[in-house]
Formats: structure tokens, sequence, C-alpha cells
């Protein structure tokens, strides 16, 4: 198992490859048009990621399924369901 | 970066052009398409600037090239298009070729047209008589009735007179439109008093009228009526309701050779009529093929001559003098074009370009390729831009998609509108030919490109949003895992997964898909939304507050970065950049795992009762166990924040007004001695001096032409404006949250309600069912959520733009730069 903050270090490298790094090999008439659409494009699209990720980083509530669902989901998403002692502590 | 960032540099030019060397000129600058020409005859009457007879005769030429294309049109002949080479303006002698032979084609087409009428009506005669002939064989074949058809006076035999003491019938024979039949009958009866016998026989084909060319059907009839007053009459009704009389013979014999030869006429008019024919469409064929060059080079001359009468002749009438705005960067080439143009006559004078200073405001030009011209004509359809103020379309390449897509999130609609925009744009050489797509055509495919970016963003936010046709994907293992067990499962109809003990680890991209699947998955997602618009908002907004200061130092108003900007940024800043703020600092430090009970979910106060708590400097009492602030030092710095923000209110209120008051007082300090004297003139009449001094001996400023209580009233319009703005903006952008919900039911309600049900169908008509519900489902998922839903996200992005984000530093108050081009006139006339 990865460390939890791995998956957020690489995806910012990412958007901050393409916002910072890449702006610098635009080429041709349109330079500074170019450059401002990567750097904006990096921007938003991570804060987008950001947002969505902190949100589900310290969840308030969790979600509610019908006992047919958990059952499907334990099927598929191998987490089958055992008999011992509720965990809910 | 100078590209898009803001306007052009424009400068206005004169022109000096000799005479003979204008027409090439003016010809070599519309095919640069660099410059604006400003009327220097705007109090000349059209009819009497000098280049009059010249439009005239380009009308001329246009008329009959109108009249030739109808010809051609009219034939079905189909014109060539031309894409490549564009012809050049004709100079003269190719002028004088080209009315040559237009003037040529015209007169023979005229003829053609006027020989074919008059062949056709003759051919309608021929035809007609040879039905009367035909027809009329049963009405005479029992017995020989004497000739005495009014129209024959060849056989002078028979006295009319005896005929008629004899008692013999005389007949006239003619043919008739069908409708007007029955009046004829009746007109006839009333004028004979029932003494005419009419026979008519319809004809079953319809015979074409020469002018028109429609069909017309026809009767044949024999009017036969005893005296000549009666025949007088029987004629004049006749001609009253546009009878064709003609001649028939009576006897047998003669009926037959008059057939045999009408007929053989008919065939040789038949021959004549298609040869001409032939002709006229060969005719056609071969003008076909020049007429659409022809077209575009008398339309260019007809724009060279438009624009040749906006020039100003010189006194001495040397040379013609010419005012025009060209962009800077571009002087360059219009001063090529000029040398061109006056090399191709041959002139040894050249011509040249004198740059002039001006106060007037120059035209806004924004130099656009096919990428960002969609977004700049978004930015224009709201104003076009003040000359060199900072330009919105740079950024709104980028953030219209996004702000399209956070209210789109889909990964599958999002396919749908990339795919549609990616085959606009790979096909964009071959689509853009089609000229007569229709209006809506038009728009779609000139906005190709922003299409192609809302529907990349729309896959990238639906890919996090993990919405697929309001399906969820599973990629990288969902990280809320069940920890009741068999008999706890079974037994309860839903059970709730608590955060404490059920969530490990955090989806690394995007909403973990088991929310797809919850019931109460609306409840955590508005949480989700409301906080990302809000964020998203209130960054939308700083960044066009900040634009302002781009603007203020380009036109070197220092001061109203002081006075304007600054507490404009710290209001926005420290009311709503910090409940931005406090919702980032919630979500780091309320978690299920908490070890203090006032860090568990539990004791989550919501951001906006403590915003409005702050506002208002009121308390509410926390729950039992949990503390009322999320850190130690809030109640303190909230209430900084409060009184900076109260004080920045008054500072927008009255800055800029005190210090244009306090910077007139001091330039118009050192001429009081002018104003004195009119003072004294005013202290008669018994007003104050000061106060009038100070206006009338105002500088070349625009602002010291205003009277002080304007200023006052516009900054106060300003503040509440700005004030109010940041209120009712931020909970604007709170539709970023409520149409991507209702794309989100929608899409679900869809599937459960439409698709569910093929995909539930048992049995052998199952398949079947399956494929028809199948293709509902597809229809009204194009129809509803990507047309309906996109055009709505579209119209709300344009609003947030326009509204929220270019209210905060955006003038708009520019004039859009039209140059004289070629190629604009002759798209233009094509679209009409």
């Amino acid at each position: 198992m990865v460390e939890a903050y791995v998956p957020p270090v690489i995806i910012t490298a990412i958007w901050a490859f393409i916002g910072i790094i890449c702006p610098f090999f635009a080429r041709g008439p349109n330079r500074g048009v170019t450059q401002c659409c990567i750097m904006l494009t990096a921007v938003t699209c991570w804060l987008f990621w950001l947002c969505c990720y902190l949100t589900q980083m310290n969840p308030l509530i969790g979600p509610k399924l019908s006992s047919n669902e958990i059952m499907i989901m334990a099927r598929e998403w191998g987490n089958p369901i055992k008999d011992t002692m509720d965990v809910t502590v | 970066m100078g590209d898009m960032f803001r306007s052009e540099q424009m400068a206005l030019c004169q022109m000096f052009i000799q005479p003979e060397a204008a027409y090439t000129s003016v010809s070599e600058l519309g095919e640069t398409g660099c410059v604006q020409f400003r009327d220097l005859n705007c109090n000349v009457n059209i009819f009497q600037r000098k280049f009059v007879t010249e439009v005239r005769r380009c009308d001329e030429l246009e008329r009959k090239i109108r009249y030739i294309e109808t010809e051609i049109k009219k034939d079905g002949i189909t014109l060539p298009d031309i894409q490549d080479n564009i012809p050049r303006a004709p100079n003269p002698r190719e002028i004088i070729d080209l009315e040559a032979h237009l003037e040529k084609t015209e007169s023979e087409m005229i003829e053609l047209a006027q020989n074919e009428v008059n062949m056709k009506s003759n051919y309608l005669e021929l035809t007609e008589l040879r039905k009367v002939l035909e027809n009329t064989q049963g009405f005479f074949s029992d017995q020989e009735v004497l000739n005495l058809d009014s129209s024959n006076r060849g056989a002078g035999v028979v006295d009319e007179a005896t005929a008629q003491h004899r008692g013999r019938l005389g007949f006239v024979a003619g043919v008739i439109n069908r409708e007007r039949v029955f009046g004829f009958e009746r007109m006839l009866w009333r004028i004979s008093r029932g003494n005419v016998f009419l026979k008519r026989s319809d004809l079953d084909a319809p015979l074409n009228d020469p002018a028109t060319g429609h069909p017309i059907y026809k009767t044949v009839f024999v009017a036969f009526f005893q005296g000549e007053q009666l025949k007088n009459r029987i004629k004049k009704v006749c001609t009253g309701f546009h009878a064709s009389l003609y001649p028939c013979p009576s006897s047998h014999n003669e009926r037959e050779e008059m057939v045999k030869n009408v007929r053989t006429r008919l065939e040789d008019l038949n021959l004549v009529l298609s040869q001409t024919e032939d002709h006229r469409s060969r005719v056609l064929a071969t003008v076909s093929k020049n007429l659409p060059s022809w077209s575009i080079m008398v339309k260019k001359m007809k724009a060279i001559y438009h624009t040749l009468n906006l020039f100003n002749m010189d006194v001495t009438k040397k040379c013609l003098i010419g005012e025009c705005w060209v962009p800077t960067k571009d002087l360059h080439i219009v001063q090529k074009a000029l040398s061109d143009g006056s090399a191709a006559v041959g002139s040894t004078i050249p011509s040249f370009l004198n740059v002039i200073d001006t106060n007037e405001q120059p035209p806004t030009f924004n130099r656009t390729n096919k990428f960002t011209r969609g977004f700049q004509n978004l930015i224009d359809a709201y104003g076009v831009a003040s000359y060199r103020e900072c330009n919105p379309a740079l950024y709104t390449c980028i953030t219209f998609p996004f702000l399209f897509a956070v209210m789109f999130g889909d990964l599958g609609h999002g396919i749908i509108l990339l795919l549609f925009g990616a085959w606009m744009v790979l096909s964009e050489q071959k689509l853009a030919r089609i000229k007569n797509g229709g209006e809506i055509w038009n728009i779609f495919f000139g906005g190709r490109y922003i299409i192609l970016l809302m529907g990349m963003f729309s896959c990238y936010t639906g890919f996090i949003y993990n919405d697929v046709f309001s399906k969820s994907m599973n990629l990288f293992g969902s990280n809320w895992v069940n920890n009741y067990n068999t008999t706890t499962v079974l037994s309860n109809k839903h059970l709730q997964f608590p955060p404490k003990t059920s969530a490990q680890g955090i989806y690394p991209i995007g909403l973990d898909p088991v929310w797809q699947l919850a019931e109460n998955k609306i409840i955590f997602l508005n949480s989700f939304k409301m906080k990302l618009s809000i964020i998203i908002g209130v960054l939308h907004m700083v960044f066009g507050v900040c634009m302002s200061v781009c603007n203020f130092v380009h036109f070197k108003k220092f001061s109203s970065i002081f006075l304007e900007f600054v507490p404009q940024i710290l209001f926005l800043l420290l009311l709503f950049g910090y409940m931005v703020f406090m919702m980032f600092f919630k979500w780091f430090k309320y978690s299920a795992t908490a070890e203090l009970q006032d860090e568990t979910p539990g004791c989550a106060p919501s951001v906006l009762i403590m915003f409005i708590n702050m506002m208002l400097f009121k308390n509410t009492p926390p729950l039992k166990g949990c503390e009322e602030y999320m850190f130690g030092a809030q109640a303190g710095l909230q209430k900084t924040f409060v009184i900076i923000g109260l004080i920045c209110v008054p500072w927008m209120l009255l800055g800029k007004p005190l210090y244009i008051k306090f910077t007139r007082g001091r330039r118009v300090s050192h001429v009081n001695h002018n104003g004195e004297l009119t003072g004294n003139m005013e202290l008669a009449e018994g007003e104050t001096p000061l106060p009038t001094g100070n206006e009338q001996s105002g500088g070349a400023h625009g602002h010291d032409e205003e009277p002080m209580g304007e200023i006052y009233i516009h900054q106060a319009i300003h503040t509440i404006e700005y004030v109010l703005s940041t209120i009712s903006h931020t909970a604007s952008y709170l539709r970023l949250w409520a149409l991507s919900l209702a794309h989100a039911q929608l899409s679900e309600v869809l599937w459960n309600m439409v698709l569910s049900l093929g995909l539930q169908a048992t049995g052998y008509a199952g398949p079947p069912m399956l494929a028809v519900i199948f293709g509902a489902w597809c229809l009204f998922t194009l129809a509803i959520l990507v047309m309906m839903e996109g055009l709505s996200a579209f119209l709300h992005t344009l609003r947030l733009h326009w509204v929220e984000f270019m209210s905060k530093f955006y003038e708009g108050l520019g004039y859009p730069f039209q140059p004289f081009s070629f190629k604009t006139i002759i798209d233009g006339e094509e679209e009409e």
C-alpha cells in the first residue's frame, strides 16, 4: 500500500509540470496565447481536483446503502461480509 | 504576450495618392485589408461625390450579371465555385472588356427570350388550331354545313345575305380557357336570347402559356348562330373572354388539308424552338464559366469606387487625400501596398503615408486566429473593449469551457460533445465551403473550437465527478468498506457507513464510486459542490478585480490603484476570501477519527452561519462539548476583518472624489487672476465666484468638465454597486452547483426510468424491446441532456463571464475596427 500522501503529491506534481514547465516550450506566432491557456488550464484543473480530494479527506457523513447494494459491493469489490462483531466504534 | 492581452495600437494616417494611381493603390489596400478609411466628405451628398458615375457603371454591370445569373439558374446550370484564385480588381482595359462582354451577352439573352416568346405564341396558336380542327370533326361530320365562317372571305360565291335568308347556320370556332367556359356560355345565351347553339369539347392535355410557361386547360367550342348582328355580338363576346377564334373550313376535305398543313408547320416550329433552346444553353454554358469571377471583379470595383468617394480632392487637384486608421504593426504593409499601386500604373510620383497625432479614440482591433476568434466574438457581443483596455477574451479561452464543464460534468455527454467538436474542427476545410447551411449551422460551426474545448473540459470534470451517464467507474478501488456482519446486513433494509470505521483512505482522483449508489448522495454532493462553486467564484472575481490594476497602470491612473483597487480587493478578500479560507480550514480540521471531541463531525459548524454571525457581530452558543470557533484567534480576527471591510466602504465612496477636488484646486491656483475677473463679474449677479472659476478654467482632462456633484454621485453608484455585487455575485456563482445537480439528476432519471426498463426486460421480447428503448434513451440523451442542458450551461457561463467577471474591470465603450477588406465584402455578400 502506498502512503496516504503519495497520490496528491503525484497529481500536484503533474499539474505543476504542465502549468509551470510546459509554457516554456510554447512556440509559434501565438506564443503568448498558448502560454496563457496552458497555465490557466493547469490552475483550474488542479484546483478542481484539489477541492474534490479535500472534501473526501475527512468526510463527515458516510454513504447510506441498501442491503442489496452492500452485498453486491462485498462480492464485486472484494470485501466479503464477515460473521464477526460489527466494528462500529 | 502582447497578442491578445490588450487591443493593438492604432495610428491615424493621412495618405496622399496620385489620381492616376488611386484606383490601383486602393485595390492593393483592399487586398491586404489593413486600413479603415474615414469619410472626409460627410457633408457632401452621395450623388455629388467625385466617383458617382463610376459607381453607376458598376451598378449597371451588376444588374447585367444578376440578370444573366437568373437566366442561368432557370436553366439549371450550376455556377462553379471559386475558392482558390479569387481574381483581383480589374484594371481599366479589363473593365472595358468586361463591359463589352456583358453587354453582348445580355442583349443576346434578351433577344433569344423575345424570340422564344414569339415562337411559343405561334406554336400555341397552331396547336390550338389543330385541336380545333380535330375536335370539331364530330360537329360537322353529319352534314355539310355551308361554310359561313366569319373569317372566310375567299369563297365569294355564296352571298352571305342570301345564305342567311335561306336560314342556314353560321358558326365560329375557337378555343377558350376552361375556367371561362360557363361564363362564356351564359353570356352568349344572354346576348342572343337563346338563339346561339354552343358545342364544346374539353382538351385533355394542357397547353403551355408562352409568357409564363404555366400549363392551362382549354376547351374547344363551336358557336352556331344565324344572322349578321349575332355574328358581331358573338365576336365581341369572344374578345371579351379572351377566346381565340380560328378559321375552320366546314368541308371535310378542306379540313383534312388544313390539318396536314398545320401539322407540318408545327413540326418546323418545334425544330426551330429546340434549336433556339440549344443555342441559348450553349451561350449560357460558356458564360457561366466566367461569371463568378466577373461577379467578384465587379464587386471589388464597386468597393474601390465607394472608398475613393471617401477621399478628399486636394485644392490644387494634384492628389487625393485620405484619412485612415492603421494598426501600427501593419504600417509597413500599407507602405508596400501604396508603392505597389503606384508601380502598377507606372507613376513616377510616389504616394506617401503620414502618421498624425490625434486625441480621438481609435477603433479597437484584436488580432485573432481561428481559435481565438470565437471567444473574442463572445466578449464583443457584450461590448467592444475600449481602446487599449485589457482584453478578457484571452482568459475566456480557458475559463469559459471550464465553468461550462463544472455545470455539465458528465464523462459520457462530454465525449459526445468532444466528438462533435472534433469532427467540425478536423473537417473544417470541407465544411467551410457550405454556403447555405442556415443560421444555426453557422453558429455551431463558428463556435467549433469552443465546443471542442467544452467537450474536453467536460470529460475531465465528468471524470472527477465520476459520472458516466449517471453511473460511476471504480478505477482505483473504493475506499469505503463494510464493517457490519452478516446478520446486521441481512436484517436491515438500509445501513449507513460511519466514516470513522468505514472510510479507509481517499480516492485519489475524483469522487469515490460508492457515492453513486448511496441514497444520501445528494447531501454529500451538495456540500462539496456548493463549496466548490464559492471557491471558484471568489477566485474568479478576485482575478477580475486584479485586472483593473493592469488597466490603471496602462492608462497611468496610479491614484486609482490606491483609491479604488485597494479598498475593493481588501473588501473582497477580507470578507469572501476569508469565507473560502474557512471552508478549507473546516475540511482539514474536522475528522471522524479525531481524538478531541470538538473536532468530531458532530461539532463541525456551518460555514454560512459563521459568516453571517461574523457580519452581524452575533454569537450562537455551540452544542455541548463543542467550540464555537474553529481556531483560537478566530473571534478577534473576524472582528478586525469586518471593521477593515467597513472602513473600505467610505474609502471607496469618498477617496476618488476628494482626490479629484484637491487636484483641481491645485491645478487652477496659478490661473486664479484670470478667474478673478470673471469672478467679479459674476459677483455682481450675486453668485459665488470660486466654484464656477474652477470649472471654467479647467484643463483638457475629461473629468474637469464634470461638475463635482456628478463625480460624487458616480462614485456613490460605483461603490454601492460594488459592495452589493460582492454578495450577489458570490451567491450567483452557486448556479455552478445548481446546474450540475440538475444535470446529474436528469441523467439519473433518464437511466432509471428509461434504459433500466429495457435492461431488465426478460423473455423473448426483451432484446427488441431493449433495442427500441435504447433508441429512445439515445434520443432523450442527445435532445435533453446534451442539447438543452448544453445550451443552458453555455448561457449561464456566458452570464457569469459578462456580469460577474467583467463588471469588476471592463469598460467596453470602444468601437470595432472594420478594415476595408475585399475578403469581408465578398464573404458578407455571399451570406446575403
